[in-house]
């Protein structure tokens, strides 16, 4: 806890400070955005986020411990969910399962697409809450022509999921990623300088790499940075981008712990009650332990 | 016929005392059970711990209604109750954040024992009950840990099982004994369930009953380590004493709301406690082909995982073995008895001999093991004239203030991945908790103690 909030203040006065480019950065060199979370009280936002959800992440993955109807939670009618969302179920108290078959997902991706349920909790980390790394990673896609999808991840380093959403994001955005390194001496092993290893993709995809030695007086320090282009040729701007990818990540974030909201609100009636039995019990005990001398 | 048992109830009452001793016992233990009127706020955590205890139950049976120990449903089983039991997240997020809760009001409650010396003669059985119930209480948490099945509940019984492996000749088929496969599986699942639903459970209960009977068998110590029985009035009840109940019912009020409140914000507000109390991986389903990259155990275990992984050869050799040649050392130069100094360089040659033929990782479980194990001898290493801290020297204080540290840290870096800096700190860690109570019996007897008061140190209120 102390550590997350340890690394969100780190974050943030980097951020502040301007040195986006990973003072703090996440595993893979990359810093993750903050999620804004006003969207996860935001009901407009969580129903448009599960509108996304279900046209186009329930098409590979499932979500089969999230049932349709708990979408009633966030402000739709069995009707609604019914009438627009019921893609993969006959019935409203069903779960979300995909209609994709493990053998095709297997044969398509290599894998089966991980289920969604709780992934927003999976992916909690000291660097910053599951949502923070979901809002980042579904907008950190770059060209990457080795790829077999055409796209790689600045979160998720050769990822298996395309890029679901460039046609809103747009089909072109180049990446430099940088990394320093130690050179090591064969025989002996000790370490006899520093490298700069630069690997750049152009935005579409064209990968070049070129290396450089450090002088020492450079004071580097090893590890790696990813700096992302600007996505071009998007049907949206990157506000209606971001706007989007936020909305469909409250919605990830009310299914992973579709109590959160109610568990707040019952909290403070609790800590209310105790509060003032609190004060009662403090009585009770002073007015008997007043006789003892 | 037997003549009937003479009684002073009347009514139901006297019908029942006549064939049940539920006055007396009543009496005994509640209203007539005299206990010191200077209890502090380290006083509150033995009654808190039984409120856990009774909240773990409770909480328990209905997350077994719901619950499928079975490899392919448990998972599920639990988001289950999550979201389409009523309220069943509530009893979820209760149970998970009693069983952190356990842990911090026992390590409280041990720490109170240590500091007033509660322990001390004649409450060498309370000690080694509550000792055995600090067992129990571990075994009943890493078994409950695997119930979950996430990444974590796996990966970390994998881990711990394997641990067992680690003991010469019968180490590997033991740790198949124990998981009933070869790797963590269903069949290792039941038994887990088994053990923490039912066997654990009722060891537990019989070691706390034990506890408490024995505790008011010889009456409760208090912060200034005095014998309140040493002062009575005509009656026979200690001067210092005072009816547990109505007092301390009342008082122990004001612990369980406060704790309730803490309690309930962590319940409401931050049931995964920043990853502490429900680790983050284990929201994702048991993988038994993907090691996660960090495996650590939840925070109340880390101490002891610190220890386990402090524990290397270059430890056992250029650490352990001149240590334990000091200390035979200092056995020699003080020991009255021949037999001690005999005893110790047994054990010694012994241990330094077994550190040459048995792999290191035997010995990580070995010191783990006796970093629990020797809290049992904590009544007869203590030679302090004196019970209580506030009657010891001060630099006391600060040999006390070392250990707590050296615990905190050791815990701290169990949640760690291993560093070289980690490592070493981690070693020095273990030097001090083990040197701690293995000189216990020479530096708890020095330095110039202060006088007991006669009467116990209590301000009206």
């Amino acid at each position: 806890m102390i550590r997350k909030i340890l690394t969100k203040l780190a974050l943030g006065l980097a951020v502040a400070a301007g040195a986006v480019g990973g003072a703090a950065a996440a595993e893979g060199g990359y810093p993750l955005d903050f999620f804004p979370q006003n969207k996860l009280t935001e009901m407009p936002s969580l129903q448009n986020g599960a509108r996304i959800f279900v046209n186009q992440c329930l098409n590979c993955h499932s979500a089969a411990l999230m049932r349709y109807n708990r979408l009633t939670d966030i402000g739709l009618t069995e009707e609604q969910i019914r009438k627009n969302l019921l893609f993969t179920a006959d019935k409203v108290g069903e779960p979300m399962k995909t209609s994709m078959s493990p053998r095709d997902a297997k044969e398509w991706f290599g894998a089966m697409p991980p289920d969604l349920s709780v992934i927003a909790r999976a992916r909690n980390s000291q660097h910053g809450s599951g949502a923070d790394w979901l809002y980042t990673y579904l907008r950190a896609y770059y060209r990457d022509a080795t790829r077999s999808t055409g796209w790689n991840n600045a979160v998720f380093a050769n990822v298996g999921m395309p890029h679901v959403f460039w046609e809103q994001q747009g089909p072109r955005r180049g990446a430099m990623i940088e990394e320093i390194k130690e050179v090591k001496d064969e025989k002996s092993g000790k370490v006899t300088g520093m490298v700069r290893h630069v690997v750049t993709f152009s935005e579409t995809g064209v990968r070049s790499e070129k290396t450089e030695p450090l002088s020492d007086d450079a004071h580097a320090h090893t590890g790696s940075t990813i700096k992302l282009g600007r996505a071009e040729g998007g049907t949206m701007n990157a506000q209606q981008f971001d706007d989007m990818v936020g909305d469909l990540v409250a919605y990830i974030s009310f299914m992973s712990d579709p109590t959160a909201q109610v568990r707040k609100r019952m909290g403070v009636g609790v800590l209310l009650f105790l509060a003032v039995m609190f004060v009662f019990v403090w009585r009770l005990n002073a007015s008997y332990w007043k006789h003892v001398k | 016929m037997a003549a009937e048992k003479q009684v002073t109830t009347t009514g139901l009452l006297g019908w029942v005392d006549q064939r049940f001793p539920l006055t007396s016992l009543w009496k005994g233990h509640m209203a007539e059970y005299y206990a010191p009127k200077n209890f502090n706020f380290w006083y509150y955590f033995g009654s808190l711990a039984l409120l856990v205890l009774v909240i773990q139950i409770l909480t328990g049976i209905f997350l077994v209604m719901h619950y499928k120990p079975d490899a392919a449903m448990a998972f599920a089983s639990v988001e289950y109750i999550m979201r389409d039991v009523p309220y069943g997240w509530l009893i979820r997020y209760m149970h998970s954040t009693g069983a952190s809760a356990f842990f911090v009001v026992v390590y409280l409650h041990m720490f109170r024992g240590l500091i007033y010396g509660s322990y001390r003669k004649p409450r060498e059985l309370i000690w080694i009950f509550g000792c055995l119930i600090f067992l129990c209480l571990m075994a009943e948490a890493f078994f409950g840990y695997l119930l979950p099945w996430g990444q974590m509940s796996y990966w970390g019984a994998q881990v711990i099982v394997n641990l067992f492996a680690a003991i010469p000749f019968i180490g590997p088929d033991l740790s198949v004994w124990i998981r009933g496969d070869f790797v963590v599986g269903d069949a290792t699942l039941n038994r887990f369930f088994a053990f923490h639903v039912i066997a654990i459970p009722l060891v537990l209960i019989g070691l706390i009953a034990a506890h408490i009977v024995a505790l008011h068998e010889v009456g409760s110590n208090n912060p200034d380590g005095i014998e309140i029985k040493a002062k009575k009035d005509e009656q026979g009840r200690p001067l210092d004493g005072i009816p547990f109940h109505p007092y301390y019912s009342v008082h122990d009020l004001i612990g369980v709301t406060g704790f309730l409140i803490v309690f309930s914000y962590v319940i409401f507000f931050a049931p995964e406690f920043g990853g502490y109390f429900l680790e983050y991986n284990n929201f994702i389903p048991a993988d038994p082909l993907k090691t996660p990259a960090h495996i650590a155990p939840v925070w109340y275990f880390t101490p002891f995982y610190t220890v386990l992984r402090a524990i290397t050869e270059d430890f056992l050799f250029w650490w352990l073995v001149p240590a334990i040649a000091l200390y035979v050392i200092l056995v020699w130069l003080t020991a009255r008895t021949f037999m001690a100094k005999l005893v110790a360089t047994g054990v010694g040659l012994a241990l330094v001999a077994g550190f040459f033929l048995i792999d290191a990782k035997f010995w990580g479980v070995v010191a783990m093991g006796a970093a629990v194990v020797i809290l049992f001898g904590l009544p007869w290493l203590d030679r302090s004239p004196v019970r209580s801290i506030r009657y010891r020297p001060d630099w006391h204080k600060y040999v006390y203030t070392v250990f707590v540290v050296a615990f905190v840290v050791l815990g701290y870096y169990g949640t760690q991945p291993p560093s070289p800096a980690g490592n070493l700190i981690s070693q020095i860690g273990t030097l001090i908790y083990f040197g701690f109570f293995a000189l216990m019996p020479w530096w708890s007897g020095l330095g110039k103690f202060k006088a007991p008061p006669e009467r116990v140190t209590y301000s009206p209120h």
